[in-house]
């Protein structure tokens, strides 16, 4: 698997306040955009249930997982509502010609 | 019964949780019914406006019906009084503890929080135990060995089921429980659900019940009068019945070990006052296959997926007509279970997985 920035989807594929799922290799991120079109990126599952978190609601700066209702500050990977108690990994992303990348290692 | 069925393990420590572990179907990928991202993202949304009237209607019902039964009492007529109080005390507080747990029901999380609080002390669960004992029931709705949440495990105990109605063998239990969380300590199936990090709550929140309860049971004492226990405390008995008799609808006699909601939950038709009541728990297909669906979206969500689900019980009576003989039978042949038929237009349900369980 290759690291560094990494081509996710052209910007405009994610809803206002939504989040979607982009597999890498073996690894799985949540990506986020918000309102006011800041874009975020987490790790994909969530770290209570390992469930996607793509399936869940954005919420102003907040996800909440599709199964259990965790909730996890997706700017800063901050666990904010039980079952939720571990933090989510947190990733760079820009945006550039269009296209979001997010920076693994 | 059957010479090749002995009763299963629903314990969350014995054989049948390590069963599901080896057959996949602990914390397994259910089926999800196809809606659009976006129709969903509407569906999700939270707003404050419907629970704060519904609260607030709530509140002042419960409020009307205990100044009546206090007005009356001495008469014959402090009984029907008393009878609402309950229904609205620990019946109406079940979904609300149910839907503040999930925090959907208000948008504003401290709202869902206070409420939560609240509804979990009327209906006698210790709030911190029974947040993570229903997470267990989501992520593994009705497998066995798994699934802390199943009300009528087969055989079904019919004596224990009546006596629920009025919270007779659960409500004992539940008190067990608050006095051994006292003492710093959880039962077996809880530690295996509740985290380290969140153990300190349940002990601290039951001393503050068990404070509560012994202050009241005292005031009773004092007065020699039943009074302020029949306010409190008691209506999480005498007021349980209708909060039973909702909740059966939910599983009881529907298929165990599947990983389809459609197979082993029951959505039921109710009339406004009961969806008023328990706050459309009854569309319970809906709300186990989409949780973070807050209750006053859950009919249009019911609209959304009804062609890919069987079809709902047309009020308690259909339901309690097909779950009574259910039970029944399955007090002789566990095994047996109502198999859901899904509509011509739904998707196909995987395989039952029951189907292949091995004859112990």
């Amino acid at each position: 698997m290759t690291s560094g920035w990494i081509e996710v989807c052209p910007a405009g594929d994610i809803a206002k306040e939504d989040v979607i799922r982009f597999d890498h290799g073996q690894r799985t991120f949540a990506i986020y955009r918000t309102a006011d079109d800041q874009y975020y990126a987490t790790d994909g599952l969530c770290t209570h249930g390992q469930v996607h978190l793509a399936g869940g609601f954005v919420m102003d700066n907040i996800i909440e997982c599709p199964k259990h209702n965790g909730r996890f500050d997706f700017t800063t990977g901050e666990a904010k509502g039980v079952p939720a108690c571990v933090n989510l990994v947190i990733y760079s992303v820009k945006v550039e010609g269009g296209k979001i990348l997010i920076h693994i290692d | 019964m059957p010479a090749a069925i002995i009763k299963r393990d629903y314990s969350l420590t014995g054989r049948d949780a390590k069963l599901a572990e080896e057959r996949g179907l602990a914390s397994a990928q259910w089926y999800g019914c196809p809606i659009p991202r976006p129709r969903l993202k509407e569906l999700m949304r939270r707003k404050d406006g419907p629970a704060i009237r519904d609260t607030l209607l709530w509140l002042a019902l419960l409020l009307l019906a205990g100044a009546l039964a206090y007005h009356l009492w001495g008469t014959w007529w402090a009984l029907p009084a008393f009878a609402l109080y309950g229904v609205l005390y620990a019946s109406a507080s079940d979904s609300r503890w149910h839907e503040c747990g999930h925090r959907t029901a208000f948008k504003t999380t401290w709202m869902n929080d206070v409420v939560y609080q609240i509804a979990s002390f009327m209906v006698l669960r210790e709030p911190t135990s029974w947040r993570w004992s229903h997470v267990r029931h989501h992520t593994d709705t009705l497998i066995v060995g798994r699934d802390p949440g199943i009300a009528a495990p087969r055989p079904p105990d019919l004596p224990g089921i009546a006596l629920d109605f009025f919270n007779l063998k659960n409500g004992p239990k539940e008190f067990g429980k608050i006095l051994l969380h006292c003492f710093g300590r959880l039962t077996a199936d809880e530690k295996v659900y509740i985290p380290e990090t969140e153990r300190h709550k349940v002990y601290w929140v039951s001393r503050l019940y068990a404070l509560i309860y012994a202050t009241v049971i005292g005031w009773s004492i004092a007065l020699h009068s039943i009074l302020p226990l029949l306010f409190i405390g008691l209506p999480s008995f005498y007021g349980a019945w209708l909060w039973v008799t909702f909740g059966l609808t939910q599983h009881a006699g529907l298929a165990e070990d599947v990983l389809d909601h459609r197979l082993s939950c029951r959505t039921v038709y109710l009339n406004p006052l009961f969806r008023f009541i328990y706050w459309n728990m009854n569309y319970h297909v809906e709300h186990h296959m989409f949780p973070l669906v807050p209750y006053h979206a859950l009919p249009a969500l019911h609209q959304e997926m009804k062609a890919d689900t069987p079809s709902p019980c047309h009020g308690l009576w259909e339901a309690y007509r097909e779950i009574v003989p259910a039970l029944l039978k399955q007090v002789k042949d566990p095994s047996y279970h109502i198999r859901r038929k899904l509509p011509a237009s739904a998707r196909p349900a995987p395989m039952e997985m029951e189907a292949v369980m091995p004859a112990w």
